[in-house]
């Protein structure tokens, strides 16, 4: 017989209430998970889709010089006969500590196709990374599937009368025009787009590239340190993160995070209030019992022991359960929140995390009422002597 | 020197006008391996006597020394680890606990010290022998009549071997044939050495002690068995 012997069987006697106990702080812990849990995910799950669409970080050749800019942003020192930077140094991005955050690497390389006194813009692009980039672009006919297929904006078709299945002449090469863009309202309505291998070819620019657009996954790492470690690794490249873009998604998540936490902390102080006062009327409940210990010799710390014990063993199930139940109400929700349930697995420290919570609010919820019963005069709890 | 002794030793209840003495100056003297029964009114004090003169109820005025060591001098925990160690107690309505069966209920007083376990059900189970319960130590208190109950709490009371056993009433839940048994119980543990002070109602049962102490009025008048039976 042990003080623990005495909690376990007083638990094992007064299941209803324990059921009650175990049931507020389930509540409160499932509550926290499933919001915690579902703020991750939905964090990862926006951060993906923001971070697809459209680049936050660009490239452009080290040089002072003309000021040009492309859909509004500002190119630095871009040229058309200016240095471009080497396709080879793009390659070094994949070296950079945070190579993992890097989602797509667009390069692209300019040139100018002039017919009967028009002028258009040629932008030589990786096809699959710049769709992935654009996501936004809708395409009246078909991707380029080849390198002699090109993609043109809305308003350079129309001046070239350039139309999507037809044929079109660009510097003496003949290309098949695979599809137009809708109007995108931004300076790509202007543009053709070409394979970059053939735009590099046609304009006698092979392996340069005029500037690369980065899409780069930065929820969980500064944007800026991306942007350093890949100045180091291209020296000839300036690098410049899209600030407006990144403080955007950032305070987008930041809001989002501050939701769940407050929400978060109100269900856990439910939570607590229902521990504390079902510990507090166990206590009263149990005067006389706590008398009948205290008059056969146990110490303040003995009895206070023996609550708390139970407090323990009450959140470390409330813990456990709550945990699992806050898993099965998070993927509830995400079916509700997301078109295609994300993947996620059982996380051993939001597991730990819930436990240790829901002790630690068990524990500290019981500890009045524990000193209470420590402090409880024996003779007055018996009030039989 | 007295083994229990109680100086000037008084108790009031509440304050100002509302104020009640319960017991009012008294002074007792128990020899260690007495048996003394307090008899009295009911609300004439006897059970506060008792409460004080066991460690439970602080006296508003007097000393209450055992062994030379004034109880109330010492700080709570150490006044607790007095009573584990000096005192057994049984109360008016068993007071078991519920949920622990019998031999775990007799062991509680067990549960804090440093025995191994095998020691304590050992000690447990002798005092539950020594009741005659050894056959149901794995009931739980639901499950025995009153008088069994009784004598768990007897076995709880002296499974640490305390030198004195206070005991409330000890028969005032049970018939006439229980009762016999438990104050033949008593008086063995008595014959064995054990110092008790037991309240009752009684004049039977308190003919079973050395010495009658009746508390009357806030006093009290001391009575010899012995020479109370040679008189009659």
């Amino acid at each position: 017989m042990k003080l623990h012997n005495i909690a376990i069987n007083n638990l094992r006697r007064r299941k209803g209430k324990v059921f009650f106990l175990i049931t507020g702080l389930l509540v409160g812990v499932a509550a926290v998970v499933a919001l915690v849990t579902t703020t991750n995910i939905l964090e990862e799950d926006i951060a993906h889709k923001m971070d697809e669409f459209g680049a936050n970080i660009l490239i452009t050749p080290r040089s002072e010089g003309l000021s040009l800019t492309y859909g509004g942003l500002n190119l630095g020192g871009l040229s058309f006969d200016t240095k471009e930077i080497s396709q080879a140094d793009l390659d070094k991005i994949k070296t950079i500590k945070n190579a993992a955050n890097v989602r797509i690497v667009s390069p692209k390389v300019f040139g100018v196709f002039e017919n009967q006194n028009q002028k258009a813009l040629v932008v030589g692009v990786d096809f699959p990374a710049e769709l992935s980039l654009k996501k936004w672009w809708k395409i009246e006919g078909a991707q380029p599937a080849s390198e002699d297929e090109i993609l043109v904006g809305k308003d350079a078709a129309d001046r070239f009368g350039f139309k999507s299945g037809e044929t079109a002449e660009i510097k003496g090469e003949t290309f098949k025009v695979a599809g137009v863009l809708e109007p995108t309202g931004s300076q790509d309505d202007n543009l053709i787009f070409m394979a970059l291998p053939r735009t590099q070819k046609l304009f006698g620019k092979e392996g340069k590239v005029g500037m690369a657009e980065v899409a780069a996954l930065c929820k969980n790492c500064p944007i800026s340190e991306i942007v350093t470690q890949i100045s180091e690794v291209i020296p000839a490249g300036k690098v410049t993160a899209v600030q407006q873009v990144v403080a955007g998604r950032m305070d987008t998540l930041h809001n989002f995070r501050k939701f769940s936490l407050g929400i978060s902390g109100l269900v856990l102080l439910v939570g607590s209030m229902v521990v504390f006062v079902t510990m507090m009327g166990s206590v009263t409940e149990r005067t006389r019992e706590i008398g009948i210990f205290s008059a056969i010799g146990f110490r303040s710390s003995h009895i206070m022991r023996i609550i708390l014990l139970e407090a323990f063993v009450v959140s470390l199930i409330a813990g456990a359960i709550g945990y699992l139940c806050g898993i099965g109400v998070t993927r509830v929700l995400l079916s509700f929140l997301t078109e295609h349930m994300p993947h996620f697995s059982l996380d051993p420290l939001v597991a730990g995390g819930a436990v240790l919570l829901s002790v630690v609010i068990g524990l500290l919820a019981s500890l009045y009422p524990a000193m209470t019963a420590a402090k409880m005069d024996p003779s007055e709890a018996l009030r039989t002597l | 020197m007295s083994y229990i002794k109680a100086e000037q030793v008084m108790k009031e209840f509440g304050s100002g006008d509302g104020k009640v003495t319960a017991v009012g100056g008294i002074n007792l003297s128990i020899e260690q391996a007495e048996f003394i029964s307090i008899m009295g009114e009911s609300g004439a004090g006897k059970s506060t006597l008792l409460s004080m003169l066991g460690g439970l109820l602080s006296p508003s005025g007097g000393k209450i020394l055992i062994e030379g060591i004034d109880i109330y001098g010492l700080r709570r925990d150490k006044l607790a680890d007095f009573r584990r160690e000096f005192m057994g107690f049984i109360f008016q309505s068993f007071q078991l606990v519920p949920y622990l069966n019998v031999v775990e209920n007799v062991q509680l007083p067990l549960a804090v010290t440093h025995h191994s376990e095998s020691a304590k059900k050992t000690l447990a189970m002798s005092a539950l022998e020594r009741v005659g319960l050894k056959d149901k130590a794995h009931r739980l208190p639901n499950q025995l009549s009153g008088g069994e109950q009784e004598r768990v709490a007897i076995a709880r009371a002296v499974v640490n071997e305390p030198p004195i056993l206070f005991a409330d009433e000890p028969t005032g839940n049970l018939d006439s044939r229980n009762s016999a048994d438990v104050m033949s119980l008593l008086k063995l543990l008595n014959s064995e050495g054990q110092t008790i002070v037991m309240v009752t109602h009684s004049r039977k049962n308190a003919e079973f002690a050395d010495r009658i102490v009746e508390v009357a009025d806030g006093g009290i008048k001391e009575t010899e068995v012995a020479a109370m039976r040679a008189a009659s």
